[in-house]
């Protein structure tokens, strides 16, 4: 469980020969009871991990897409207390493992101590937290490091050398590349300096580098996993889910598989 | 004169427990980068000299300590005071942080300033001190305070300064941060972020503290001259609370002068339509900072209520957290019904038309000096001017205004 079961999964996909995908999800966009179910989808689809976002009043790391499915989600009275109960009762159902990727404030108002315990019965191996940087971080590792759940940490492409390489050795489970200036929300194209920058990144760790932030189309999935080991999608897929489209998931998963490679 | 220095934020930018930096690492670079560059302005004679300059000729400080008269009789207690800060240029306290950060942008080399604005007097100090200053300049408003604030709207635009009206949350002060905060996470490498008031991530609270304390300065001074003492007592509205910060700074260290906030009670706060973020808030984290804060069992942060544009905010500086849990300074809700009551005694005894933000603190400051003898004295903090707010006064005071 936990830690273990990320690096876990992630060295059995990248031997394989294929590059990791990680879905992002609003937890309770469309309400609690279809939540199961959407894992299973994304489980059988090839996913290598789920990152299942927890709605907040106030997300400003995030556009208009994730923003709107948050709101949902908030109209739809979900917590994250509801989310972490839903979880563990859910656990038999899924092999996948959960990364939930929330906002300081809700994590705070749960309480860190029993929100670190919740995590691990919930069978949430890992956590993203937009708004914490490292300078902040202390308030809760020990009791993640407790409980055995990851913290992911985030490279932004405007921070330095040496915050990069601090970040890269701190991060647990993998390094999240964010690759846009900017918020959540698809992209048509990214900087150049994009493929630099991952690259850099994947020498400063030994954990996998993800890139996340505007990814997504099939291309842009096999052009960044190129340079590192995989891609985070987010706002596409909130938005397939929404519009129920979910061959266009399956296509994007299908990008991160060996023999769709080029 | 000696003037005691605080000790807070430490190097981290933590009042206690409170404060901190809660953002994204994409902004984190230019936090730090800020940081540096105020450190670097603070030991740098020239600049404290340029800003002199500007809140000197250009602001027209320093704004005068007025004897309130009509007040003291009506108060029937102390001596009342109103440090006048309606009287700066653009009509309130905020031009004092506007042109403070508009030259620390210029100094880090950027020419491009994106702010924030409730009541729109930050917006309207920010796109002052920008067409002084030749930044280019984007001011986020909530929808609601653009159809509240007309008159201040068409003034920023009047400067120069491109308005986006914020359609998510319910359209106030907020919403409008969050996405000033979007939009510099996208355009952090060229643009600097005026923040309005003391909050925010570290080190803003602290930045927007000094620079607004040249009020507590310059009224430790004047009351000497007049007084030959320190006050009482000292009264100021709080809504992010920059004005109450600027002049509590230099007077937290004087044990002998009691402090005192007022905050937003709108309907009351057992309405639940409220903005008094220390009387009915939890300790949580929004828009980059650890403080009290209004928010459900979940975590999920609940829309204020003020009539005034100005103090409607869920959220409050962190060093107001640390002062009223180290009960340093007392912190009251006062309804729109008693505002409305102290804006009108302002006007009518003393001649002056308060903000409404403001008439909060006159209120609180009449009920403070029941318990105040005519030896003592109380001086207010008079953040702003009420012409912005002429229009919602005359609506909220519907059938008693004269035709
Ligand atoms: C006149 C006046 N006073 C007070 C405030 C509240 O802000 P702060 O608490 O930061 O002084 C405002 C905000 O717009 C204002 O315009």
């Amino acid at each position: 469980m936990g830690k273990e079961k990320l690096d876990q999964r992630f060295q059995e996909t990248l031997n394989k020969g294929d590059k990791l995908f990680v879905p992002y999800i609003m937890a309770g966009d469309g309400g609690l009871d279809v939540l199961n179910e959407r894992i299973q989808f994304l489980e059988a689809a090839g996913a290598t991990a789920l990152e299942l976002g927890i709605p907040f009043s106030d997300p400003v790391a995030d556009g208009p897409t994730i923003q709107a499915a948050g709101l949902r989600a908030l109209g739809e009275k979900v917590t994250l207390r509801g989310v972490m109960k839903k979880l563990e009762e859910t656990k038999a159902d899924r092999s996948i493992p959960i990364i939930l990727m929330t906002y300081m404030n809700p994590i705070f108002a749960y309480g860190i101590k029993a929100f670190a315990r919740d995590s691990a019965k919930a069978g949430v191996d890992g956590l993203i937290i937009p708004d914490l940087p490292m300078e902040e971080e202390s308030r809760l590792t020990g009791d993640l490091t407790q409980n055995n759940v990851a913290l992911i940490r985030l490279a932004a492409l405007t921070s330095p050398k040496e915050r990069l390489e601090k970040i890269a050795q701190k991060t647990e489970g993998f390094l999240y590349a964010v690759t846009v200036k900017g918020t959540t929300g698809a992209q048509t194209t990214f900087a150049e300096t994009v493929g630099e920058y991952i690259q850099e990144l994947k020498k400063m760790t030994d954990t996998p580098v993800l890139a996340g932030f505007g990814v997504s189309t099939p291309d842009h999935v096999r052009q960044l996993s190129e340079y590192g080991d995989g891609v985070v999608v987010g706002s596409q897929i909130v938005n397939c889910f929404h519009d129920n489209d979910r061959e266009t998931i399956q296509k994007l998963i299908q990008a991160s598989k060996k023999q769709a490679a080029h | 004169m000696m003037n005691k220095q605080t000790t807070v934020p430490d190097q981290a930018g933590h009042f206690g427990q409170f404060g901190g930096r809660f953002v994204p690492e994409t902004l984190m670079p230019a936090i730090l980068e800020l940081e540096a560059a105020y450190e670097e302005a603070q030991k740098d004679p020239a600049f404290q000299k340029e800003l002199d300059g500007y809140l000197k000729d250009y602001v027209g400080r320093e704004t005068p300590l007025t004897f309130a008269k009509g007040l003291t009789e009506v108060f029937g207690g102390p001596k009342v005071y109103l440090k006048r800060e309606d009287l700066n240029h653009t009509g309130a306290h905020k031009i004092n942080n506007a042109i403070g950060q508009a030259l620390l942008t210029l100094r880090m080399g950027k020419r491009k300033v994106v702010a924030e604005t409730g009541a729109g007097q930050h917006g309207v100090a920010t796109a002052t001190a920008c067409a002084l200053l030749d930044l280019d300049c984007i001011i986020f408003m909530g929808k609601e305070d653009v159809r509240r604030q007309k008159l201040n709207v068409f003034r920023m635009e009047l400067l120069g300064a491109k308005i986006v009206s914020v359609d998510q949350g319910e359209g106030t002060l907020k919403d409008a941060v969050n996405e000033a905060m979007r939009y510099w996470v996208a355009n952090v490498e060229d643009t600097h972020y005026i923040i309005g008031s003391v909050v925010g991530p570290h080190p803003f609270p602290k930045i927007v503290r000094d620079f607004q304390s040249v009020i507590g300065l310059e009224t430790k001074k004047q009351f000497r001259e007049v007084e030959n003492k320190l006050p009482d007592a000292i009264v100021t509205c709080v809504g992010g609370g920059s004005n109450a910060m600027g002049m509590f700074a230099p007077f937290v260290e004087e044990e002998s002068v009691k402090l005192y906030g007022a905050e937003a009670a709108g309907k009351g706060i057992s309405s639940g339509q409220h903005a008094a973020t220390l009387s009915a808030g939890k300790v949580g984290i929004l828009h980059g900072m650890m403080s009290y804060l209004l928010q459900d069992e979940g975590g999920q942060v609940t829309e204020p209520y003020s009539i005034s544009a100005g103090l409607d905010y869920p959220g409050i500086g962190p060093e107001h957290s640390y002062l009223m849990e180290t009960k340093r300074v007392t912190y009251a809700g006062i309804t729109d019904d008693e505002a409305m009551d102290g804006l009108q005694l302002l006007s009518r005894k003393e001649g002056i038309i308060p903000a409404l933000e403001t008439a909060h603190a006159i209120t609180y400051a009449q009920k403070i000096a029941q318990d105040m003898t005519p030896d003592e004295s109380l001086v207010i903090c008079l953040s702003g001017r009420g012409d912005k707010d002429v229009e919602t006064v005359r609506e909220k005071l519907g059938g008693s205004s004269h035709g």
